[in-house]
């Protein structure tokens, strides 16, 4: 079967949505959706022994294949592990929200076409090996992100944060689809695989260094790093299953997938490393020092999401050096970012549901009105309990042992001895572990201040009490993974983990079990894991318990230097100053325009002339030169001047009639007797028809018009003059193709019995055409007379903004 | 006589151009009436003005006037003469509603940019 259609799978279900919540009412619409990622998952599990052999699958669907762009879907163990988190993630996040969405009071409708759209959009982010339609995929996850956000559309902060998330993403978007751009020029294909093949080829290319800072822009958007970041904590307005699923598990995680996709390609390089690396670190501090100041559930663990994925990327960083060090605690990282992407996916998918939950039954997110709940909802406790720990990287839990994993990553560093990492090295593991420090902290912060502590119930607008138990089966299921991977991790690299990191290293390894590495839970006395953990624990301890006497400190930023309003103040100023350009152009007089167009239409067509060589004169063909011709032209001359100068309309008037006359005795002296009466019937009837006209309008005036005014138009229209001349003389003196004219005079006689050759083409060869001039000159009758007759009564003007 | 024709078909375009960019909604219908004369005569033109007599076909006269020009220009003064009735309708119902023939007035308001 082709399974690259398997993408659209969601995207079909969700055209029967609507349908399914319109007629079936007693049922919860989520229990049919729920059926998509379940069956994907199942199907996308079967995969797994192939892959984990250094496999991978293919499958592809022709798209514009002169363009070469086609569906693909590239199945190996990278792409694999994203598709089961967003399969996997997705039956349980859908499996929430049919608890957590009202059936009466919420459109659910559009809630699960918006979600199956992105399901779609995600995986075929992580399955497309062509680029253009990665690209493609990447933004549908950026446009429902976007419709999700904005769920509840009424709420001005819901429109706000929709709106910023789409910003920053559809930028970063933008930059990366430079990247694949330019990439393609270097490698002369769309292929990310044979992208890769060609890696060391690109490496010189003059292009590179730019494709790489573009592509890195598209992922750190994407996965919130700093200062991108700024849209992930809006964006926590959304429907709380949807900030589980997309803004922690799984859509913020698409610019690790790009990094680690294009980690083959680029990872040799110091920029990359530097950049990635450093961000990453520094994205990982940030977060998680201002995830202490906030007072929302789920903003703590918006900015905790945050410093995670900064932790993932910095990880990635440094496990591209092991394509300069042979050195395995390099390989080690990458293994690590792996490791802990999954680890993050389960408690922080969790964590967000819990919030959920405290969001539903007490009615307030805010961790200054909560406490003591642990006696009224000892489960959400426990799962709570469970996924702050193994954030904040205690064991008996997963978290622990890729966050130990990462501090040895980050002491290795200054082993490193390129690219000034000698030197500069040392910042890393401090970096690192101050920020660990507070991600013990905000973890503590997060479940001792909402679940112990003194119960506040008179603050609750609600009663509270433990959820239905149908809304606690996701969390507790996530928080039996993290539990359970803790006791089985080289079980998980062995399946899943291993098989990614061939993904992201392929030309170190020959196949997924060369990777020797093992994961332990003791290193024994002497690792520098242990200490480091020890110390977090004791300090990040003092830090929970002293954060009344320093939390203040927060405001000491003012918020005018805040990268928020750094971010409103750019988007007033663009829309204020585009504004004022586009209206120094758009001036909305007639006059203005046209100006434009004439200009740019003669300056293009006589240019073109010249530069094409395609203005010829053959003076051998033209006619002799007449009496009555020249006569005639000197008329035509003189009228046309009158009309220009004229004072008075009906001497305007009378000069235009008198164009006409000479144009009509042109037509006599070029043998043209048809358009010749033709035109002095018309021109007699125009005469008539402007004077009728002219009785009823005011007298000519040039309304203030000023000499500048008068000069450029001067200029324009001289231009066009000029222009028309030119055309005129060359087009009659080459002709690219024979006439059909002479096909006329050959068959007039035969074919259409006809003498008058003018008269058989119009009603004859091209009958049509003179069936539709008819048509046109009814329709001109008809407006004419609507112009005339009707008088529509005169409204005040209405505006929908007023 | 091409040359001539050419440069003449020039000055009816510089004129209706001219007409056209001006305040006076007026000049503005006499421009377009120039201009539709200017475009006749530059088809004609492009044909070539050669021939001696109508495309008629009498016993014994060949040379005659190319016809496809002419049945094209006989279909544009037609189609010219139905734009400039419905632009002067259209002026006339203009200024019975606005009161002004300026077209520096006759612009939208800031409202609908």
């Amino acid at each position: 079967m082709e399974f690259v259609l398997l993408i659209f799978l969601p995207v079909i279900f969700a055209i029967l949505v609507p349908f399914v919540y319109k007629k079936i009412k007693g049922i919860h619409t989520g229990w049919f959706v729920l059926l998509v990622p379940l069956v994907l998952f199942g199907y996308y599990a079967s995969f797994l022994p192939l892959v984990m052999d250094g496999g991978h699958a293919i499958s592809e669907m022709k798209w514009i294949p002169s363009l070469g762009i086609a569906f693909t879907s590239y199945i190996d163990g990278l792409s694999l592990l994203f598709t089961l988190l967003i399969t996997g993630i997705g039956s349980l996040v859908v499996l929430y929200s049919v608890f957590y969405m009202d059936r009466e009071k919420e459109d659910l409708g559009s809630f699960y076409v918006y979600l199956l759209i992105f399901m779609t959009a995600m995986l075929g982010v992580v399955q497309s090996d062509n680029t253009m339609t990665l690209y493609l995929f990447w933004e549908l996850t950026s446009i429902s992100s976007f419709l999700l956000i904005g769920f509840w559309y009424t709420k001005d902060k819901s429109r706000f944060g929709a709106l910023k998330s789409m910003m920053i993403t559809v930028f970063g978007g933008l930059m990366m689809l430079g990247a694949f751009i330019l990439l393609s020029i270097m490698g002369e294909t769309f292929s990310v695989r044979e992208l890769i093949a060609e890696a060391p080829e690109l490496v010189s290319q003059p292009y590179f260094t730019l494709a790489l800072v573009l592509l890195l822009l598209g992922a750190f958007t994407k996965s919130a790093q700093f200062p991108f970041y700024i849209w992930l904590p809006d964006a926590m307005e959304a429907p709380t299953p949807v900030s589980a699923y997309l803004h922690s598990a799984t859509m913020v995680k698409a610019g690790i997938y790009l990094v680690a996709r294009f980690t083959p390609i680029f990872g040799s390089a110091s920029t990359w490393i530097w950049l990635v690396t450093g961000i990453g670190l520094l994205t990982l501090f940030w977060g998680s020092f201002f995830a202490v100041k906030q007072t929302d559930l789920k903003a703590i663990l918006a900015f905790s999401t945050v410093s995670q994925l900064g932790l993932i990327m910095s990880l990635l960083g440094a496990g591209a050096i092991s394509y300069h060090a042979t050195a395995a605690v390099f390989g080690f990282a990458t293994y690590a970012a792996i490791f802990h992407l999954i680890n993050h996916a389960a408690f922080k998918g969790g964590l967000f549901m819990i919030a959920g939950i405290i969001d539903h039954e007490t009615g307030t997110r805010d961790i200054r009105k909560l406490g003591g709940l642990m006696s009224v909802m000892p489960i959400s406790f426990t799962v709570a309990a469970i996924g702050s720990l193994s954030m904040a990287g205690l064991p008996p839990f997963s978290g622990f042992l890729s966050k130990e994993m990462f501090l040895e990553s980050m002491v290795a560093l200054r082993h490193f001895e390129l690219f000034n990492f000698d030197t500069w090295g040392i910042l890393f593991p401090i970096v690192a572990w101050i920020a660990s420090v507070f991600t013990f902290t905000y973890s503590m912060y997060f479940v001792l201040k909402t679940f112990i502590g003194q119960k506040k119930l008179d603050q609750l607008p609600k009663q509270p009490h433990e959820a239905p138990i149908g809304m606690l089966i996701s969390p507790m299921i996530l928080a039996s993974i993290v539990i359970l991977v803790f006791f089985i991790p080289n079980v998980v690299g062995k399946w899943i983990i291993k098989p990614a990191v061939m993904a992201i290293q392929p030309t170190l390894y020959a196949n997924p079990s060369a990777i020797d590495i093992h994961v332990k839970a003791w290193h024994g006395f002497g690792a520098a894991g242990l200490w480091l953990t020890i110390g977090i624990v004791a300090f990040g301890t003092l830090l929970y318990l002293t954060i009344p006497k320093w939390q203040p400190l927060y405001r000491m930023q003012p918020d005018s230097l805040s990268l928020n309003n750094g971010y409103d103040a750019m988007m007033r100023g663009s829309e204020k100053g585009l504004n004022r350009v586009s209206r120094l152009y758009m001036t909305g007089k007639i006059r203005t325009y046209l100006l434009y167009m004439f200009a740019f239409m003669s300056v293009t067509i006589i240019a073109l002339l010249f530069i094409k060589d395609a203005f010829v004169l053959d003076m051998n063909s033209f006619a002799a030169i007449t009496l009555y011709g020249s006569l005639n032209a000197i008329v035509l001359i003189l009228s046309v001047g009158f009309v220009v100068f004229a004072k008075s309309r009906l001497a305007a008037i009378i000069a235009l009639g008198g164009v006409g006359y000479s144009v009509a005795l042109f037509f006599v002296i070029f043998k043209a007797p048809d358009l010749a009466l033709t035109q002095l019937v018309i021109e007699t009837v125009s005469v008539a028809l402007f004077l009728l006209a002219f009785k009823h309008l005011p007298a000519l005036s040039t309304h203030g018009e000023t000499k500048r005014n008068k000069m450029v138009n001067l200029i324009v229209s001289l231009s066009v003059g000029v222009m028309v001349t030119l055309v005129a003389l060359s087009s009659h003196s080459q002709k690219m193709i024979p006439s059909i004219s002479q096909y006329y005079k050959d068959t007039v006689k035969t074919e259409a019995a006809g003498g008058n050759i003018v008269n058989v083409i119009l009603v004859d060869y091209r009958g049509f055409d003179t069936l539709f001039e008819i048509a046109v000159l009814a329709i001109a009758g008809i407006a004419v007379l609507g112009m005339i007759r009707l008088r529509v009564s005169r409204k005040e003007p209405t505006d929908e903004n007023k | 006589m091409e040359f001539i024709l050419a440069i003449l078909i020039g000055i009816l375009f510089t004129a209706a151009v001219y007409l056209i960019l001006s305040r006076s909604l007026l000049k503005v219908i006499l421009g377009t009436g120039l201009l539709s004369h200017g475009a006749h005569l530059l088809i004609l033109t492009m044909g070539g003005l050669g021939g001696s007599a109508p495309p008629v076909l009498i016993d014994g006269v060949t040379d005659f006037a190319d016809p496809l020009p002419q049945a094209l220009i006989l279909t544009a003064i037609v189609i010219s003469f139905g734009v400039t009735a419905v632009m002067l309708v259209m002026a006339y119902r203009m200024y019975a509603v606005h009161q002004t023939d300026n077209m520096n007035e006759l612009r939208g308001n800031d409202e609908h940019d």
